[in-house]
């Protein structure tokens, strides 16, 4: 028994003395779920990529970090052609590719990295291409049906012939699913009959070099000595800690376990204001969340029906109520930091006697509907289910009954894309900060029967879109998407609920932080202040 | 002995098939689709819908789906993760350590205090000890776990700085993990401070999880202990005038401890199934947190072969116990 009462004890006297804050040179950032594996190329989700291609690798094109602005990567620059179909890259020189246990590189990165990373996702008969999984953001953003070749001119040009001209090229290559791999590793790994570590063991040329990965657990990263942007990252070590559960994210935060954290619980945003160890730093988030109708469905194929529910809809009361004033109302489809935003659009007020005068027109009486909400918490609507029912009370003083449906999320999505429902809650995070990135992903026709759950395809909006499209001159492009978003309002397929607004909260010791718009986290510009 | 054995292997079979056939059905059961989670709002063109289901072989019929995986898993391959591309038996012996780990310590900490506090208990019943025992067991019984974790962490962790928040190893510590169990790894490691750091991570998961169950040891220690303490062969010993401790410690104790380990063997096997609350709280890189990420993800090779290497250890350890008791008690082997 004494023996036992020793050693316990020992351990509390051990727990007292070894308690401390994190190292002061190592950054941790305690994230929020484990990355699903390492290569981006096979994943869509945020958390995946914070931990591969906005670490370890880089793009040709890349985003400025804090904005949707592209910046030369890899490629320090390119050309155009006139026709818009040609694109010639010129790749910078001298760049290194990290040296890890697994991998010693013999060279410098060139237009065959370029070329395998490409060419990997697209060729069905590339060898690496069953290896890991499927590609779907490649196949998503249509790179199957638009690219024509990739060339090699030489070690440092590659040139992209595109089948049609494709406006938003340059920012689709700085999204993470173009994150360049080294073809050197692959064809080493290749030939030691390893090519699956080419995916789990990452080798990139980016500002953090990865050193293992504790599944579930940490993920650890050192400075890459040798990246090409001078004087970056600051610091010397990257951790994640895998800290699955919000209010122990925000306690390790508070107990100096780490220094930056992921999704805060919005609960918790106003002790973290008052907090003196803590930034609570915010930004308007790129995104939109909505409650879309199925125009193939009746009513509301009639715009009148759909122009009458939008007066209906107190947003105040939502923003307020929903997203607790983190959240700024919505008038376009897009959000207000996506260039082309449409200033003068008006939206339609909060006039419940106006609706009604609109759906007696429209000779609608004792509508019944539904109101789909998602199950799930999203960046753009951090409690749909509640939204459903203010939406539903604010209808029924309209005389339209509202029942609310909800599903499983996989299923909810299978679902409205089926077009099962008559009007439904979603929303978008943008990928890229490309206007097409929203109006046509999510309203074009081609997408109806995949993002375009509102089903709706309208001639003249299409045609703007379309045009833009393949219009290269940005200030031509801004007036066609200003054009189509007047065109949208008028026709009303979606009720433009709200922006949410982003909060990240570091700790006081962090600085340089920067937000990103487009959701990622980037840590080679902050560091330390002890 | 060894007939006894057998026969509780031979009831084993039949529970193992019951426990594929129901994970498989159940998982297929409920809605989802894991390629729809994989597009998101995005979603995905039926064409490629299609092309992506056959790819993970979810488009043939439900009955020959459970037959390939049947057949598969008897071969010991449970096949590769969704989610990852890796061999779910891979994933599991990744984390499984982690999950051990915190369950010996647990059940370590519930028997060290439950066990003595059941026998002080028995020994001054119907005193302010007894009452007290009880009190405090009967409401570490009735802890939501979820609740006690955050307590605990705000309390130590937050407010007196004490003892870590979450996890398993500091950041400052990298050990690349031979047997998986943290405090052995860390000892073989050249990592000054990292067994310490450790052994410090582990007091609050410990203490949260062993709870329930030393509540429930010491209240089973208890009543075990007074039938036990009322028998005749009990007052023989104290009549022949052996001292307390010997006449508790010996004659009565192992008696009494019968139920005990049954307790103890049925905890433990749930603890070793995951312990999915008290993992979740504490970023704990086991089991219990990987079964729910992957049901969340509709990853069904994960689930069912999770959920069957789960069960084979529970159903293990019950067999342990059985055999223990055996040992302990020579009358239940004889019994049919």
């Amino acid at each position: 028994m004494r023996k036992v009462l020793l050693s316990v004890t020992s351990v509390l006297a051990m727990a007292i003395a070894g308690a401390g804050v994190a190292n002061a040179k190592t950054i941790v950032y305690c994230s929020e779920g484990s990355p699903e594996g390492f290569n981006p190329q096979h994943y869509t989700a945020g958390t995946t990529f914070d931990a591969t291609s906005r670490a370890v690798f880089d793009r040709l094109a890349m985003f400025k970090i804090g904005t949707t602005q592209v910046e030369p990567g890899l490629a320090e620059k390119w050309e155009i052609s006139a026709d818009g179909k040609t694109y010639t890259f010129h790749l910078r020189k001298g760049v290194k590719w990290h040296t890890t246990k697994t991998f010693k590189p013999t060279r410098d990165f060139n237009a065959d990295d370029v070329l395998f990373t490409f060419n990997r996702q697209w060729k069905k008969d590339h060898p690496y291409h069953g290896i890991g999984g499927s590609y779907e953001y490649f196949e998503s953003m249509s790179f199957p049906d638009l690219l024509e070749a990739i060339e090699k001119v030489d070690d440092y040009t590659v040139v992209f012939k595109l089948k049609r001209p494709e406006a938003p090229m340059i920012a689709n290559l700085a999204m993470d699913f173009a994150s360049i791999l080294s073809a050197e590793y692959a064809d080493q790994m290749s030939k030691a009959g390893t090519p699956e570590k080419v995916d789990q063991e990452p080798v990139g040329t980016g500002p953090w070099q990865f050193v293992g990965y504790q599944k579930d657990a940490q993920i650890r990263y050192e400075k890459n000595k040798a990246y090409w942007k001078a004087g970056l990252p600051k610091e010397d070590k990257l951790v994640f800690q895998i800290t699955p559960d919000a209010s122990v994210r925000y306690a390790k935060l508070k107990a100096g376990e780490c220094h930056v954290m992921a999704f805060p619980n919005p609960a918790d945003l106003a002790a973290m204001k008052t907090d003196a160890n803590i930034t609570l730093m915010n930004q308007p988030g790129l995104n939109i969340g909505y409650l879309g109708f199925n125009t193939e469905k009746k009513p509301f194929d009639d715009k009148k029906v759909r122009q009458a529910l939008n007066m209906a809809t107190n947003k105040d009361a939502i923003i307020e109520a929903v997203y607790q004033g983190a959240g700024v109302k919505a008038k376009n489809p897009i959000p207000p930091t996506i260039w082309s935003y449409n200033n003068d659009t008006k939206d339609y007020p909060y006039d419940p006697e106006a609706a009604k005068k609109l759906l007696a027109e429209a000779g609608v009486t004792n509508l019944k509907t539904d109101i789909w909400a998602m199950p799930v918490q999203r960046p753009y609507n951090p409690n749909a289910r509640r939204m459903a029912e203010m939406i539903q009370a604010d209808w029924k003083k309209v005389g339209v009954e509202a029942e609310i449906v909800s599903f499983e999320w996989g299923e909810y999505l299978k679902r409205t894309k089926a077009g099962e429902q008559s009007t439904f809650m979603l929303g978008w995070t943008g990928d890229n900060g490309d206007p097409d990135n929203f109006l046509a992903v999510l309203l074009g026709c081609d997408a109806v029967g995949s993002a375009n759950r509102s089903r709706w395809c309208n001639k003249d909006f299409e045609a703007l879109i379309q045009q833009a499209k393949v219009e290269s001159d940005v200030a031509k492009r801004t007036a066609l998407y200003e054009q189509a978003q007047k065109i949208f309002k008028e026709e009303a397929p979606w009720i433009t609920v709200a922006h949410s607004v982003v909060y990240q909260p570091v700790r006081k010791e962090v600085q340089d932080w920067k937000i990103d718009p487009l959701g990622g986290q980037y840590f080679q510009e902050m560091s330390l202040s002890k | 002995m060894i007939g006894f054995i057998l026969r509780k292997i031979g009831l084993v079979i039949p529970a193992f098939i019951g426990v594929t056939l129901l994970t498989f059905a159940l998982i297929h059961m409920i809605p989802g689709d894991p390629v729809e989670l994989l597009a998101g709002e995005r979603g995905i063109d039926p064409t490629r819908h299609a092309e992506l289901k056959a790819l993970l072989g979810l488009d043939k019929p439900l009955w020959e789906q459970y037959a390939l995986y049947l057949y598969h898993a008897i071969q010991g391959d449970l096949g590769l993760s969704i989610v990852t591309k890796k061999p779910v038996i891979e994933e599991f012996l990744t984390l499984f350590p982690a999950t051990i780990e915190l369950a010996l310590c647990a059940m370590s900490f519930a028997v060290i205090i439950g066990l003595p506090a059941g026998i002080w208990a028995a020994v001054k019943r119907g005193t302010a000890v007894d009452h007290s025992v009880m009190a405090v067991s009967l409401t570490g019984y009735s802890m939501p776990i979820f609740w006690w974790g955050l307590l605990l962490i705000i309390l130590c962790s937050v407010t007196l700085g004490i003892t870590p928040v979450s996890g398993r190893l500091s950041a400052e510590y990298w050990i690349e993990p031979t047997t998986g169990f943290m405090l052995i790894d860390s000892l073989l490691s050249d990592e000054q401070g990292a067994f310490a750091d450790a052994l410090h991570h582990l007091v609050l998961p410990s203490v949260v999880l062993g709870t329930i169950p030393l509540a429930v040891i010491a209240r089973m220690t208890r009543s075990s202990m007074l039938e036990v303490l009322r028998e005749d062969y009990v007052r023989t010993a104290r009549a022949k005038g052996l001292s307390p401790l010997r006449v508790i410690g010996v004659h009565a104790l192992r008696n009494a401890l019968i139920p005990v380990i049954t307790v103890i063997g049925l905890q433990l096997g749930t603890m070793l199934a995951g312990a999915i609350l008290t993992e979740t709280i504490f970023s704990w890189p086991g089991i219990g947190r990987w079964l729910i990420q992957s049901i969340g993800r509709r990853d069904y090779p994960s689930v069912q072969g999770g959920i069957l290497l789960v069960a084979t250890v529970i159903i293990t350890v019950n067999l342990l116990v059985d055999v223990l008791y055996g040992i302990i008690n020579p009358r239940i082997r004889h019994t049919r």
